[in-house]
């Protein structure tokens, strides 16, 4: 059960929907209640993991399931396409399952969407499935009335095979926190093309397919990786967050050493949004014990996506489920983000 | 002691020089005769900027930082609320500051009355709303909430030729009467402020001027950098213990003793001060920022007949009455006081305003855990 | 009161009365109506809420950049090495004695 136990409201709003802590309580008081187990040895949805993993003999499947509604569908460094790919293969890469055995991918249209921007959307999951090594193998189609719909949405399942099954809950103090690059891009290169706030940036997301960046880390470090998470919704420090608490750890971050673009930090602070709390379409959060940290370290940036990767802070026995950042000049908690991104003015 | 001219030699976030100041800082409140010094800042940026460095955890433990009435949404007080969400559920339009959106009223916010279906958009600038307004026919209503730098961008719209169709609600608000009211409560400990950079950069330093006549309380005009902060205290402390009562600037790189007079002029032509609630202070005099009868064509308050009635006949939640934001932004408590604080009275379900804001005292203690003791979490060599 | 954010003016557009300023990358329209000076390309301000309130010295504001490049450079390099950052502030023509030194010597 999450620290602060949630009443649900009685209307499911926008915040339910933003990988926070209502999010969380609402999986957990409504949809995984009175499900059916899956039994010893297996992770299901009471897991809460990035996807569920189901023994086969001495492997484990992993199936797992996204489904994208993001606006602008086509955004700075990639489109709903690319994001319902990637986002899928990630999933499977964070349970341990790096080579995909294929995709599902149900599209719902809006009545009157354009063909050529279909075709062009539908490419781009052609290239980020080659990318990931992994192919679109059955989907649906469904069209919904003119303003029924938001324009387009995306959902796509992934199984995969592994035989061992990384969870996010592995932690213990000691283990050191590696992340994969710079932080907050997605969230906040969204952002800065929505409103109207006339930003020019060259500030793109960074959605791309990791999967074979993390099977590079897991061949060097084995099982001194002991937990896995990629920061989406929420960012880096609602990935923590979970870390922190299903592992039963503090954790302790060193801020200066977080790896962020000039940009991202000029539009969250042009925006009052902190990056720690953007999302991330392209990168992960590992947590590795001590011994293996280095060499996980340089396995990561020697992968063209990983070269920003960094070891940013370690898990304490201290306040276990709180996550502690040290700033240069002081420190403070690290806080979730509640509800939707909603910009800091006045 | 420092000498003077370091403050003009600040690098701003270097740590080394934090360290030295952070040093100074505990060197100074040692120094004093009591324990604890308790001084105020007015400022929501300023507690964001302390909290987001995370500089509480740094303070001397004697040390007392206490946040006042800064934070502009926190003091917005509820039948201001009202009226917009009045406006909002009459079938208007609203644009406001997204901050504003979950500020309870009476019985909703305009989030809220947003969930109930009337049209109500976040905007990031007063530009924005009227770029907006532009666009459509019907009528478009701007919340203005802040403080007077934030005032200022409204002035500047209101003479630039707004639309026909745009209006204003104003819920703006000026620092320093509330400063007085601290002041003089007599419940207050406060041995010194912290004055608001960027409030200053418009109204100049010498506003505290007066203040600090009458009430023989230094004030100390900072910026928002860490080192700024640490500094602006630093000579805070510095002044506290000479007993010396005077203004002095610790940004002159966006304060003068004047301010930027051209702002000024904009701001007294388009607003009037008067007399007002502020959330949980009572009569703040001068306190409120509204339009003048100049500008009465633009006033939303006079264009519209706002009857926020209706949302009085909602039970008014009891919790209210039990929520202690007034006595937390005067400094007088704080929220780990407040029996609602971190149970009933949370981010997600916000009783007072304090709770709802970026910048309200509540919700940065819940964030971040106010005044957890952070030392004792230590980290082996990344 | 809030989100003042320093940034450089890269053009003027003297007919709306409006500046392009780059802050760290991000170019953003700024109005100068309230601004305390003119300004020109090259000069820094304070924006707020899309108004430049501040034309920011620009004594003080070569040493405020110095410090956003360091700190951006410190970011590159994933390192606060104090050494480091106190021996390049040192040696910045405009350096002053840094409080460390003041202090240690009166110790």
């Amino acid at each position: 059960m999450t620290r602060n136990a949630r009443f649900i409201d009685e209307r499911i709003t926008l915040k339910y929907g933003t990988g926070g802590g209502a999010m969380r309580a609402l999986i957990e008081q409504i949809f995984a209640k009175g499900l059916g187990d899956l039994g010893e040895g297996n992770i299901g949805l009471s897991a809460m993991d990035d996807g569920a993993a189901i023994r086969l003999g001495d492997r484990y499947l992993v199936i797992t399931t996204d489904s994208h509604v993001v606006q602008p569908i086509v955004f700075p460094g990639g489109d709903i396409g690319r994001l319902a790919v990637a986002g899928t293969v990630n999933d499977l890469a964070m349970m341990g399952a790096t080579d995909p055995l294929g995709l599902t991918c149900a599209a719902i249209l809006e009545d009157g969407f354009p063909r050529e921007t279909l075709k062009a959307i539908w490419e781009s999951i052609r290239a980020s499935c080659d990318e990931a090594g992994t192919t679109i193998v059955s989907g649906d189609t469904k069209v919904m009335g003119n303003g029924e719909l938001d324009g387009l949405v995306l959902n796509t399942t992934g199984i995969g095979i592994t035989d061992r099954i990384v969870t996010d809950a592995g932690l213990e103090p000691g283990d050191q926190i590696l992340v994969t690059g710079t932080m907050g891009d997605h969230g906040l290169a969204i952002m800065a093309t929505r409103n109207e706030l006339a930003l020019e940036t060259e500030l793109a997301s960074d959605v791309a397919p990791i999967n074979a960046l993390v099977r590079r880390a897991l061949e060097v470090g084995g099982d001194g990786i002991v937990a896995l998470k990629d920061p989406t919704r929420g960012g880096l420090s609602s990935a923590l967050h979970e870390m922190a608490e299903k592992s039963g750890v503090g954790i302790v971050i060193d801020e200066p050493s977080i790896p962020f673009r000039d940009e991202v930090r000029a539009v969250g602070e042009l925006l009052g949004i902190d990056p720690l709390v953007s999302a991330n379409e392209g990168k992960a959060v590992f947590g590795v014990r001590p011994r293996s940290a280095a060499g996980v370290l340089d396995a990561i940036r020697s992968h063209p996506l990983g070269r920003k990767a960094a070891i940013v802070g370690e898990c304490v026995a201290d306040r276990p489920g709180f996550v502690v950042l040290d700033t240069g000049f002081g420190s403070r908690l690290l806080s979730e983000a509640e509800g939707e991104l909603l910009p800091r003015i006045c | 002691m420092l000498p003077n001219d370091t403050l003009h030699q600040l690098k701003f976030r270097d740590p080394a020089r934090a360290r030295a100041l952070r040093k100074a800082l505990e060197q100074l409140v040692a120094h004093a005769d009591h324990a604890p010094v308790s001084v105020m800042h007015v400022c929501g940026s300023h507690e964001q900027a302390i909290a987001k460095f995370g500089l509480r955890a740094a303070f001397p433990r004697d040390l007392q930082v206490i946040m006042g009435p800064g934070c502009p949404v926190c003091v917005t007080d509820v039948p201001e609320v009202d009226e917009a969400v009045a406006l909002a559920k009459q079938g208007v339009r609203i644009a406001s500051y997204g901050d504003m959106l979950r500020v309870p009223g009476t019985s909703q916010s305009l989030a809220d009355a947003k969930a109930d279906g009337a049209r109500v958009d976040v905007v990031y600038s007063v530009t924005q709303a009227v770029d907006l307004a532009r666009d459509i026919d019907e009528e478009l209503v701007f919340f203005a909430s802040g403080f007077e730098t934030t005032a200022v961008a409204t002035a500047a719209v209101l003479l630039d030729d707004p639309p026909d169709n745009f209006s204003v609600l104003s819920a703006h608000k000026y620092i320093p009467p509330v400063m007085e009211i601290v002041a003089e409560m007599p419940e207050t400990k406060i041995e010194g402020f912290l004055a608001a950079g960027h409030a200053a950069t418009i109204t100049g330093s010498a506003v505290f001027e007066k203040f600090v006549g009458r009430h023989r309380l230094p004030v100390v005009v900072a910026g928002f950098e860490p080192l700024d902060v640490l500094a602006g205290l630093v000579r805070l402390l510095e002044l506290i213990n000479a007993g010396e009562a005077k203004v002095e600037n610790a940004y002159p790189r966006c304060v003068t003793r004047e301010g930027n007079i051209h702002a000024q002029e904009l701001l007294w032509r388009v607003f009037r001060p008067t007399g007002g609630r502020w959330r949980g202070i009572a009569h703040v005099p001068n306190g409120n920022l509204r339009l003048r009868d100049e500008f009465g064509q633009y006033d939303a308050r006079k264009r519209f007949t706002i009857d926020a009635s209706s949302l009085w006949s909602y039970a008014p939640q009891k919790l209210v009455q039990q929520c202690q934001c007034g006595d937390i932004m005067a400094g007088i408590a704080s929220p780990t006081d407040c029996a609602l604080f971190g149970k009933e009275c949370t981010p997600d379900n916000p009783v007072g305003a304090c709770m709802v804001s970026a910048e309200g005292t509540c919700k940065i203690w819940h964030q971040y855990g106010g005044h957890p003791d952070l030392r004792s979490m230590k980290r082996g060599v990344a | 009161m809030c989100l003042g954010v320093p940034g450089q003016v890269v053009e003027v557009n003297r007919e709306r009365n409006t500046a392009t300023v780059d802050f760290w990358g991000v170019k953003k329209e700024v109005r100068l109506e309230v601004c305390d000076a003119p300004v020109v390309p090259g000069d820094y301000i304070l924006n707020h809420v899309g108004f430049a309130i501040r034309r920011i010295p620009p004594e003080e504001a070569a040493e405020t950049l110095a410090l956003y490049d360091e700190l951006l450079r410190l970011a590159d390099d994933q390192d606060l090495m104090t050494q480091d950052v106190r021996s390049e502030i040192d040696a910045a023509p405009y350096a002053a004695p840094s409080p460390e030194e003041a202090s240690d010597a009166s110790e």
